[in-house]
């Protein structure tokens, strides 16, 4: 059978090339070194292991409190730092710049990094590279936390980003990415910048388990990103919480949107976006849990409304968006519009001030609810009228406005209002 | 003077309606916090019993008590007691009755339930309502001779203060509406004690945000403690100064 033995033939020389290519392998893998910084060891700088590395090494620094200025990686090596040693920028300089791309940057605590508000110096900043991972780090007390200049592909994961802002004009985003694409932000912690995650023109993007929490201005703040997702991130009592704008196609799954309360405080805000999901998410105690405008083609499906101040505020200027099987539990007014054009539909949601039977026990009400109260669209028009809320004239109001709606729009309706809080 | 007092209390207390009246509250409250799971919920709808129930409730016995008591007080009038002192001790007997009606009534389950400053507020302003209507009884009863009269006087005022005032200034946002009304609107809600109650419990709630900018004046001005101690002392005006004209009345008043 001469085929087969052809087979078995070609067989062995593969065996004899793949040999060949893996000792290769093993030596170009030797010949990437290990360059170890630390003081206990002849390398003392950073700066210097770096100067001295080539393509595909490693700088290992050990622990201790390096003053080096400004420590810039222009070589694709791994920096990677054992028991957390401390890079501090002394409140002058950027700490740590990255200007080449497959870094590694893992395992150090970047400290007070410089202000300055035209160059925007971060605790650790990237510049036009791909491929770049930031993991592991300590970030403390910088200007900008991870600044992210032209990045592709770039990985940022398991940081706690932490700064003391005060106000707005003085400090900077926890991460902030612009003119990127295919970034991956993963299990970051961040408190105290003025917006949290910040993307301005980043695409097909993800933003995963992070939590954001008291910082002083947005979560998380979306800017003319397109095919973006965030899954599962906490943000919690942030100034004014998580405002999404001048976007389409992104997918908000599964996060969690708590405690953004103040005057101008939102859930989410959404403006000027369109064909995007809100799934799947929990809204507790924010003033306003959902606001939007000029938001078109949203589906806003399987969400927990609970103890906001709005529910919804979704004003005239959105259209064609789904809500339906949605909780709305607590809130002090479940819906308010500023308009009287509905353009957007309501179904299946449940509403606990619902007060419609259900004779065929199918768990859909008989009688449609109408969610918008008579006073929530009067203290939307005239705001000091909140003055009067839950006074006895107000109570009377709604309720003949229950009986009779006149004044509110006619189809700001949910026909089939659920008996039942849906199961999320 | 005490003595009188004393005899007053035991007096209401015999009629029995004010021991129903705390046993009524009692039950309402202790429905309200174990129906809701949620104390602040529950605290809302307790709410609505203290600023429509209370003091109607308070403006109408001391009004019908007052009547019916005429007759005592003359006989006082007889004896070497000051004019002055009858009509104080007459105040003070109810007011002691109406607020120890309330405290039971509704103090038991906001303590057991509810113990926080909201409750707190609630509480301290509930008594602050009771007082005031009764000084407003009190005031109605000596500007009508008539019973009927007196009553549907009274019954005015609580449906003033409960329903058409807010009306009016519901009114007033509408008409002013283009105007920067808001300081004047705290102005205006001084002269309505159940409003300024209602007002007062609703920012311990936290709802101030909910107002957007207007909200953040009357946080301004409510929130602060020098806001709380003002509104306090209008409160105890209301108390104080319908009780006091209708004390120079009685001093004047031909019997």
């Amino acid at each position: 059978m001469p085929q087969k033995y052809s087979g078995r033939r070609y067989f062995t020389n593969m065996r004899w090339i793949l040999t060949v290519v893996m000792l290769m392998c093993g030596y170009f893998h030797l010949a990437a070194m290990t360059i170890t910084v630390g003081k206990d060891f002849p390398i003392k700088s950073i700066n210097r292991a770096i100067a001295m590395a080539n393509d595909g090494d490693t700088v290992l620094v050990h622990e201790g409190l390096y003053r080096e200025g400004n420590i810039l990686v222009n070589k694709s090596i791994s920096v990677i730092g054992k028991n957390k040693p401390i890079l501090d920028g002394q409140k002058k300089f950027e700490v740590v710049t990255i200007r080449a791309s497959h870094v590694m940057f893992d395992g150090f605590v970047v400290q007070h990094s410089g202000y300055a508000t035209l160059e925007d110096p971060g605790g650790i900043k990237v510049y036009n590279a791909y491929a770049v991972t930031i993991s592991n780090n300590i970030l403390e007390d910088n200007f900008f936390g991870i600044y992210i200049h032209y990045g592709r592909k770039c990985l940022i994961k398991n940081n706690r980003i932490r700064a003391y802002g005060v106000e707005e004009q003085q400090i900077g985003n926890g991460i902030h990415c612009w003119k990127s694409d295919s970034m991956e932000i993963i299990g970051n912690v961040i408190r105290g910048h003025r917006d949290g995650i910040y993307f301005e023109f980043v695409t097909n993007s993800i933003i995963w388990r992070n939590v954001s929490e008291s910082n002083i201005r947005y979560g998380l703040h979306f800017m003319f990103s397109n095919h973006d997702a965030y899954i599962t991130n906490i943000f919690r009592r942030n100034g004014s919480g998580v405002a999404v704008m001048f976007t389409k196609e992104v997918n908000m799954f599964n996060n969690y949107f708590e405690d953004n309360w103040g005057d101008a405080a939102y859930g989410i805000l959404l403006k000027e976006i369109s064909d995007s999901y809100i799934i799947g998410n929990h809204f507790k105690e924010n003033t306003a849990a959902l606001y939007l405008e000029g938001a078109n083609r949203i589906i806003i499906e399987k969400n927990e409304f609970q103890n906001n101040g709005w529910g919804m505020k979704i004003q005239a200027s959105c259209m064609d968006n789904v809500v339906s099987g949605n909780n709305f539990i607590g809130n002090t007014f479940d819906i308010s519009t500023n308009g009287s054009l509905v353009l957007s539909t309501f179904n299946n949601n449940y509403w606990d001030k619902y007060e419609g039977y259900d004779l065929d026990r199918n768990g859909i009400g008989d009688v449609p609810f109408h969610p918008l109260s008579l006073f929530a669209m009067i203290a939307e028009k005239n705001p000091p009228v909140m003055l009067l809320f839950r006074s006895f004239m107000v109570n009377l109001l709604d309720r003949s406005e229950k009986m009779m709606p006149s004044l509110t729009p006619e189809n700001f309706i949910d026909e089939k209002p659920m008996m039942k809080p849906c199961i999320l | 003077m005490n003595k009188v007092i004393k005899f007053i209390v035991l007096d209401i207390l015999k009629n029995k309606f004010v021991v129903i009246y705390t046993f009524i509250l009692l039950i309402l409250s202790w429905s309200v916090f174990s129906l809701e799971n949620n104390f602040t919920k529950g605290l809302l709808s307790l709410l609505n019993i203290i600023l429509l129930i209370v003091p109607m409730v308070a403006i109408l016995f001391s009004t019908i008590y007052m009547y019916n008591s005429s007759e005592f007080i003359e006989l006082l009038l007889g004896q070497p007691i000051k004019r002055k002192k009858i009509w104080m001790s007459m105040y003070i007997g109810l007011l002691i009755s109406m607020t120890s009606a309330f405290l039971i009534g509704a103090g038991i389950p906001i303590i057991l339930f509810a113990f926080s400053s909201v409750g707190l507020m609630m509480l301290v302003t509930g008594c602050l309502i009771t007082i005031i209507f009764v000084s407003l009884a009190m005031l109605a009863s000596i500007l009508m001779r008539d019973k009927a009269k007196g009553i549907g006087l009274s019954m005015m005022i609580w449906l003033f203060f409960s329903l058409m005032f807010d009306g009016l200034v519901l009114f007033l946002l509408f008409q002013f509406s283009d105007y920067p009304i808001e300081k004047a609107m705290i102005g205006l809600s001084f002269l309505n004690p159940i409003g300024l109650s209602r007002i007062l419990i609703l920012l311990q709630l936290d709802v101030s945000a909910l107002m957007g900018y207007t909200g953040a004046i009357f946080k301004d001005f409510f929130g602060t403690s020098m806001g709380v101690i003002i509104s306090f002392l209008c409160l105890l005006c209301w108390a104080i100064i319908p009780f006091l004209i209708s004390l120079s009345r009685f001093n004047r008043k031909d019997l």
